[in-house]
C-alpha cells in the first residue's frame, strides 16, 4: 500500500478576473474521497481546475492556499504538484505507442518499467496492447489507458474534468465504476468537475454547486 | 545609413560635407522619370490584377474537385524562385520562344523569329506578367490560410438562403471580412513589385530599366562617385514604394465607400455566371502558364539542335547539364549552406519566441509588425544602407554576413508559417505532460515538438525556399564572393546561352522542391505506425 495518504486542503480560495470575483471555495478532500463540483458551463469550473493544477492564466488573480497534507502546493509549478488530470478526451499522445504513453508518466528512476506497464494494462483488461497505436483503440480502451497512465505517474491527488461526458451511455457506467474504484483503492483525494448528476451520484462523495 | 551618402556624406570616399549634388545628378539622369513611373505602375497594376484573379477564383470556388485540383496545382508554384519563373516565362514568350514556335508557321506564317521586343518590352508588360505569376499563388495561399477563421461556408449558406447566387454571396459576405486579414500580404506584394531586381533584370525593360535596376547599376559602377547617386536613388525608391502603397490605401478607402451601397443593394445574381467562369479560367490560365514556363525550361535544358519554328527540338542532349554541373558545385554548396544555416538559426529563434509566449500565456506579439518590416520596405532601399554600414565598420563580405541578411527575410516567413499551428496546438497536451510530473523542457521536446513536427518541417521548407530565392541580399552582402545558384543564373540573364541558363534556372527551382518533398515525406516515414499523426497535424 502507498504510505501516508494525505488530504487535499483548499483554503480560503477566491479567484478574480479584472477585479470581479469569479468563485470562492474552502474545503478539504480526504484520501480516497471524491468531491464533486457541479455547475453549468461558464460557472468557473475550468478556472478552478486550472488553479488547482497550476495552469491558471495570469489574467486571473487567485488568493488563498492549497495544501496536500502540510505541503503547500499553490506556490509550486504544475509538474511538481503531484496532481494528476483526466480530461473528457483521453489525450493519449498520438506520437507514442500505448506502452510509450504509460511509460511517459512513470517516474524517471522507476524499476521494472516494462513490468509495471504490463501489469497496469493487464489490470484494465488490455494485456498485450503495449505496441498498439493509440489511434487504433476504441474510445473505452483509450480512456482506460489514460487512467492507467495517470495512476502510473503516482499522483498524490487527482482532478477529473468531465471525464465521462464523451463516452456512450453503456460505457459510461462501466468507466465510472472503474475510475472511482481505482482512485479509492489508491487512496487519492479527488476533485470531480461535471454537470451530469449521475456522475456525482456514482462518485458518492460531497457535492458543491457553483454558479 | 543610406540617407547620409544620398546627401553627399560618405567618409570612406573622403566625402564629409553635406550637399545635394547626388540629387541633382539623379534628377538630371536621362530616363529617370520613366524608371520611376515603370516601378510605380508595375507595382500597382500587378497587385491589382493578382488580387483580382485570386478574389474571383475564391468567389467562384465551390469546393468541387476541379477547384481543389486547381488549388493543389497552385501551391507548389509558390516554392519556385522568382528568377526561375522569370526565365521560364522569358523562354515561353520570346520571339523564338515556345509559344511562337507552337503557333508558327501555321497561325502566324512566320518562318523565322519575328523582330519583336516581347521580353524586356519598354512598357514592362513582360515583367508585370512574371510578377503576376508569382503574386497569384502567394495571395491565394495567404487567403486560404486566413479564410477558415471566417467560417466562409456559414456566411455563404446564409446569403444563399436569402437568394444570393454563390459567387455574389461570397463577394458580399466573405470578401469584406477577408480583405483586412490579407492586407499585409497585399502591401508586401506592392512593395516587392515596385522594387524587384532579379525579375526586372530578366524580364524588365532595359532603356531605361526600372528604378531598382538603375540603382543597382549605379551602385556597382566602377566610378565610386556614382555611389552617391545610387544612395539618392535608393531613397527615391523608398519614396516610390511609399507612394504606391499610399495610392493603394487611398484606393481602398475609395472602393470601400463606393461598395457600401453595392453590398446592401439587394442585387443577388447579376454577374454570377461571369464570376463562376472567369474566376476559374483566370487562375487556371495563370497556373498553366507557370507550368508551361517550367516545362519550357526543362525542354531548353536538354535541347540539341532546334530549328525555328519546330515545336520540339530535333535532337536531345545532356551536354548543357554536363557542361555546367562541374562549375556549379561552389554556388550549389553556397546556396545550401547559407539556406540551411539561415533556416536553422531562424527556426531556433522563432520556436524559442513561440514557446516563451505559450508558457507565459502571452498574446500575439505586439511588435509583430516590426518583424514584417523587411517584407514591406523595398530591399534596394535598406540593403544599400546596410552595405554602407557594414563597409564603414570594416566587415568584409562573407558567408556569415549573407546568412545574417537572409535571416531578415527568412525569420518573418518562418514565423508566419509556424505561429498559427503553434498557437492552435491544444494546450491540454502540455498540461497532461506536466501533470504527469514531467518537467517543462521534457514536455517541450517529447510532446510539443513531435506533435508540431509536420508544420515545423513545412515552415523550414518555406524558409529554405525564401533563402534560395534571395538575389539582391546575396549579391550585395556577399560582395560577389558568395555566388549562389540564384546570383549565377541572374548574372547569365543578359548575355547567356539560353540552354545553360535553363539548366541553372531549373536547378534553382529544383532545390526548394526537394525541401518541400522532404518536409512531406519525413513525417510520413517517422509516423508510419501512428495513424493520427499522419492524418491530422
Amino acid at each position: 500500500m502507498i504510505p501516508n495518504l494525505q488530504s487535499l486542503h483548499i483554503k480560503q480560495m477566491t479567484i478574480t478576473l479584472a477585479g470581479e470575483a469569479l468563485l470562492a471555495m474552502h474545503c478539504d478532500i480526504a484520501p480516497g474521497e471524491v468531491l464533486t463540483v457541479m455547475g453549468p458551463s461558464g460557472s468557473g469550473k475550468s478556472t478552478l481546475l486550472a488553479y488547482l493544477a497550476g495552469f491558471l492564466s495570469p489574467a486571473f488573480q487567485a488568493q488563498g492556499e492549497l495544501y496536500l497534507g502540510d505541503k503547500r502546493l499553490d506556490t509550486l509549478p504544475a509538474e511538481q504538484r503531484g496532481i494528476g488530470l483526466l480530461f473528457q478526451d483521453p489525450m493519449l499522445f498520438p506520437h507514442l505507442s500505448v506502452a510509450g504513453n504509460c511509460r511517459f508518466g512513470l517516474p524517471h528512476r522507476a524499476n521494472d518499467k516494462r513490468q509495471q506497464v504490463a501489469q497496469a494494462l493487464n489490470q484494465v483488461g488490455l494485456a498485450g496492447f503495449e505496441n498498439r497505436d493509440p489511434a487504433t483503440l476504441s474510445g473505452g480502451q483509450q480512456a482506460r489507458v489514460a487512467l492507467m497512465r495517470l495512476l502510473l505517474s503516482q499522483p498524490r491527488a487527482v482532478l477529473l474534468d468531465e471525464p465521462f461526458s464523451k463516452l456512450d451511455t453503456a460505457l459510461r457506467q462501466e468507466m465510472r465504476t472503474l475510475v472511482f474504484g481505482q482512485l479509492r483503492e489508491a487512496g487519492l483525494p479527488t476533485l470531480l468537475v461535471t454537470h451530469d448528476e449521475a456522475d456525482a451520484n456514482a462518485a458518492g462523495g460531497p457535492i458543491i454547486a457553483l454558479g | 545609413m543610406v540617407l547620409l551618402p544620398a546627401f553627399g556624406y560618405l567618409p570612406v570616399l573622403g566625402a564629409d560635407t553635406f550637399h545635394l549634388e547626388a540629387w541633382q545628378d539623379l534628377w538630371a539622369h536621362a530616363g529617370l522619370h520613366r524608371s520611376v513611373l515603370l516601378s510605380y505602375f508595375s507595382g500597382l497594376i500587378t497587385a491589382l490584377v493578382a488580387l483580382f484573379i485570386v478574389v474571383l477564383f475564391l468567389a467562384a470556388s465551390q469546393g468541387t474537385w476541379i477547384d481543389r485540383a486547381i488549388r493543389r496545382m497552385v501551391s507548389p508554384l509558390l516554392a519556385i524562385p522568382h528568377a526561375a519563373v522569370a526565365f521560364g516565362l522569358a523562354f515561353l514568350i520570346a520571339p523564338s520562344g515556345l509559344l511562337v514556335r507552337w503557333a508558327s508557321p501555321g497561325l502566324t506564317g512566320w518562318e523565322r523569329p519575328p523582330d519583336l521586343l516581347i521580353v524586356n518590352d519598354p512598357f514592362g508588360l513582360a515583367l508585370m506578367a512574371g510578377l503576376i505569376l508569382k503574386e497569384v499563388p502567394f495571395l491565394l495561399l495567404m487567403s486560404l490560410a486566413a479564410l477558415p477563421q471566417l467560417r466562409p461556408e456559414q456566411r455563404v449558406t446564409l446569403a444563399r438562403s436569402l437568394g444570393y447566387a454563390p459567387g455574389i454571396a461570397w463577394l458580399k459576405c466573405v470578401f469584406p471580412a477577408l480583405y483586412p486579414l490579407i492586407r499585409l500580404p497585399v502591401y508586401a506584394v506592392i512593395a516587392y513589385a515596385t522594387s524587384v531586381v532579379d525579375m526586372a533584370l530578366i524580364l524588365g525593360p532595359t532603356l531605361p530599366p526600372t528604378l531598382s535596376v538603375s540603382v543597382l547599376t549605379w551602385f556597382n559602377d566602377p566610378d565610386l562617385s556614382r555611389r552617391f547617386m545610387a544612395s539618392a536613388g535608393a531613397v527615391l525608391q523608398f519614396g516610390v514604394t511609399l507612394a504606391a502603397l499610399l495610392t493603394w490605401w487611398l484606393g481602398e478607402q475609395g472602393i470601400k465607400r463606393l461598395c457600401q451601397r453595392w453590398l446592401a443593394n439587394g442585387s443577388r445574381a447579376s454577374g454570377a455566371t461571369a464570376i463562376a467562369f472567369g474566376g476559374r479560367a483566370l487562375l487556371l490560365a495563370v497556373t498553366l502558364l507557370a507550368i508551361s514556363a517550367l516545362a519550357g525550361l526543362a525542354l531548353f535544358s536538354v535541347a540539341g539542335f532546334w530549328r525555328f519554328p519546330d515545336a520540339l527540338p530535333g535532337t536531345f542532349t545532356l551536354d548543357h547539364w554536363q557542361r555546367i554541373l562541374p562549375g556549379v558545385a561552389t554556388p550549389l554548396i553556397n546556396t545550401l549552406s547559407v539556406g540551411l544555416a539561415a533556416t536553422l538559426i531562424a527556426a531556433v529563434l522563432v520556436v524559442a519566441t513561440l514557446e516563451h509566449a505559450a508558457r507565459h500565456h502571452l498574446p500575439a506579439l505586439r511588435a509583430q509588425w516590426l518583424l514584417y518590416l523587411p517584407l514591406i520596405v523595398p530591399q534596394v532601399a535598406f540593403l544599400f544602407g546596410l552595405v554602407v554600414a557594414v563597409e564603414s565598420i570594416a566587415i568584409r563580405p562573407q558567408h556569415a554576413l549573407v546568412v545574417a541578411v537572409h535571416l531578415l527575410f527568412v525569420v518573418p516567413y518562418l514565423y508566419l508559417s509556424l505561429s498559427e499551428s503553434y498557437r492552435r496546438l491544444d494546450p491540454r497536451w502540455v498540461q497532461v505532460a506536466l501533470s504527469l510530473g514531467v518537467p517543462p523542457w521534457r514536455a517541450f521536446w517529447q510532446v510539443r515538438l513531435p506533435l508540431l513536427l509536420t508544420p515545423l518541417l513545412t515552415a523550414c521548407a518555406v524558409s529554405l525556399a525564401v533563402s534560395i530565392g534571395q538575389y539582391l541580399p546575396t549579391l550585395l552582402l556577399g560582395g560577389g564572393r558568395v555566388p549562389t545558384i540564384t546570383t549565377e543564373a541572374v548574372a547569365m540573364a543578359s548575355g547567356g546561352n539560353r540552354r545553360l541558363v535553363a539548366v541553372l534556372a531549373l536547378l534553382q527551382a529544383l532545390l526548394p522542391f526537394i525541401g518541400f518533398s522532404l518536409a512531406l515525406m519525413i513525417p510520413r516515414l517517422v509516423w508510419a505506425k501512428r495513424r493520427q499523426m499522419r492524418g491530422a497535424a
